[in-house]
């Protein structure tokens, strides 16, 4: 079927005329925005005395044993906005992901309606989410649970549903063959293919829920953001850098721990 | 023709009834793109307790026309009914899910769960059959279920590999559970693409000798595929060869000579 004549492609077939001029446009675009947005040398060198004056108005972190205990509930509250989010998000995402996954789903065409719908808790920003559950609900860290768990369908459901597409045909028109339904060919055949992946997503987004609960409470969803908030507005600069130090701490043992797991189970 | 069908009604009317064939293709075409034919109006007609043995070159259509049969594929004209039933994608579910519950397939590639054990591979098999949510794990299937995956993978000569992971097996060792996994439901139709393929010829040769015992004490009804001539003549009582889309050939084994073979794989 090949054409015996068929010459070579050239070999800068991907760069037309438009796409050098588009690059053109993008490069001017970038240098006019610089003028408006990017700081000057000038601002630069006046921000210094400012910055070096707030780092010395933070030293030493507060360390008092009351306001550590204070912290410290604030962080186990984190910790289970983001646990809990992410565990209830995660489990959701399973049936979404199975309904929104192309000739896997029950729903046949009407998958790209649930792609869609995931795709559009995906793109909202967590604040945004938690400014909305902290209008609905109000206050406090079932705002925060509600917000991770809602990010956490975006994240997983997108990437689970991308996992079941690409999960192997073989066995599944295996099973098929054998009388299997949609759904134990899910539990059949696409589960235990995609394990590895399933898990290796979960974890990411368990990283994605710590990482995101530590700032909501900025916007009064709960947990460690809060403390941090009450202490720019109070000027309690001390207080501040330990907050900030305990998120750090948080933020790394999280990731030590999903990295050992990661490990463990390859 | 019309004679001999009135002939045998009346010699046989006081034995037996009339025989529906177990599968019966008229005019049968499928292509995958709308433009290439791969079948081209197939007639096949098989009755219960055949053993078909279909041959023909590579890429003659072997697999697309047994994927056919029971409906894996959708085909593009003619007309198909396979336990009586017509196959077509108007199927309903309870007719599909019929002709399949009495269908072992075995795949020319081996197609196996490979996360899972070689047993819970087996016990795959039953999915199908009521309370068939216990077929997803060996953990879950009930005792007399186990113990006819263990028999079935005695059958092939692999109980002792029940607990490994099915995809530390070797080539041949899969297809054998994949063989397992068919026979296990104790099919009325069994239909295997290439069953002894990636074989040893002794496990070949054991495979091809098991389907004919099972073929005899179950009456069960056969179709393979083959590239072992041998095997393709000496266990089938029929033999179909495909060309370009046709039948070249559809006669019993015993006539099947040399330049019968030559011309299916000419050119
Ligand atoms: N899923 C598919 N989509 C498109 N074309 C296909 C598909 N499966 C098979 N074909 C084409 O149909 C033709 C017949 O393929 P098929 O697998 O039925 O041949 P075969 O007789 O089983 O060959 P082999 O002896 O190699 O197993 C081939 O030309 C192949 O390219
Ligand atoms: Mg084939």
């Amino acid at each position: 079927m090949v054409d015996p004549r068929q010459t070579a492609p050239g070999r800068f077939t991907g760069f037309s005329p438009i796409n050098f001029v588009l690059l053109v446009a993008l490069g001017a675009m970038i240098l006019a925005s610089m003028g408006q947005v990017s700081p000057t040398p000038q601002q630069l060198v006046d921000g210094v005395p400012g910055m070096v004056n707030l780092v010395g108005r933070m030293l030493p972190p507060n360390t008092e044993p009351a306001f550590l205990a204070r912290i410290g509930v604030r962080i186990l509250e984190t910790f289970q906005i983001a646990l809990v989010g992410a565990a209830i998000g995660i489990l959701l995402s399973l049936p979404i992901a199975w309904c929104a996954a192309r000739k896997v789903s029950p729903l046949g065409r009407g998958h790209v309606v649930v792609k869609a719908f995931v795709s559009f808790l995906r793109t909202v920003p967590d604040l945004v989410w938690a400014l909305l559950f902290v209008a609905s609900i109000g206050l406090g860290a079932v705002a925060g649970t509600m917000t991770i768990m809602v990010d956490t369908v975006g994240f997983c459901g997108r990437f689970f549903a991308e996992a079941m597409e690409d999960a192997e045909k073989e066995p599944q028109e295996a099973l098929s063959a054998i009388g299997a339904g949609k759904g134990s060919i899910l539990v059949g055949a696409i589960l235990p293919d995609i394990m590895p992946s399933l898990i290796n997503s979960s974890l990411f987004a368990l990283e994605k829920a710590v990482r995101s609960s530590v700032v909501l409470g900025l916007v009064g969803a709960g947990g460690i953001g809060q403390e941090l908030k009450v202490a720019f507005d109070l000027f309690q600069y001390q207080n501040a850098s330990m907050i900030i130090l305990a998120i750090f701490l948080i933020v790394m043992v999280m990731e030590v721990m999903t990295d050992k797991l990661r490990a463990y189970i390859q | 023709m019309l004679d001999l069908v009135t002939d045998t009604a009346t010699d046989t009317a006081h034995t037996a009834p009339p025989q529906v064939p177990l599968i019966e293709a008229r005019g049968l075409c499928k292509s995958y793109d709308r433009r290439k034919m791969i079948l081209d109006g197939i007639d096949l007609e098989i009755t219960k307790g055949e053993r078909i043995a279909l041959i023909g070159s590579n890429g003659s259509g072997k697999s697309t026309l047994l994927k056919s049969l029971i409906g894996l594929h959708s085909i593009s004209g003619g007309s198909l009914r396979c336990f009586g039933d017509p196959v077509s994608a108007q199927s309903s579910r309870a007719q599909r899910l019929n002709m399949r519950r009495q269908t072992g397939f075995v795949f020319q590639k081996h197609c196996l769960v490979r996360r899972r054990s070689v047993l819970s591979n087996v016990i795959h098999g039953l999915f199908g059959e009521p309370g068939s949510w216990r077929a997803f794990s060996h953990s879950l299937a009930s005792r007399d279920w186990r113990e006819r995956a263990m028999q079935a993978l005695a059958d092939v000569d692999l109980a002792d590999k029940a607990m490994d992971r099915a995809d530390m097996l070797s080539g041949g060792q899969q297809q054998r559970v994949a063989i397992a996994r068919a026979l296990v439901r104790r099919p009325r139709l069994l239909i295997a693409d290439e069953p002894a393929a990636s074989l040893d010829p002794v496990s070949g040769q054991n495979v091809m000798n098991l389907f004919t015992q099972l073929c005899q004490t179950h009456a069960i009804t056969l179709i393979y595929t083959s590239h072992d001539m041998a095997h393709a003549v000496d266990h089938a009582d029929r033999v179909v060869a495909l060309k370009h889309g046709k039948i070249l050939f559809d006669r019993p084994a015993s006539r099947v000579t040399r330049a019968h073979l030559q011309d299916t794989f000419d050119g």
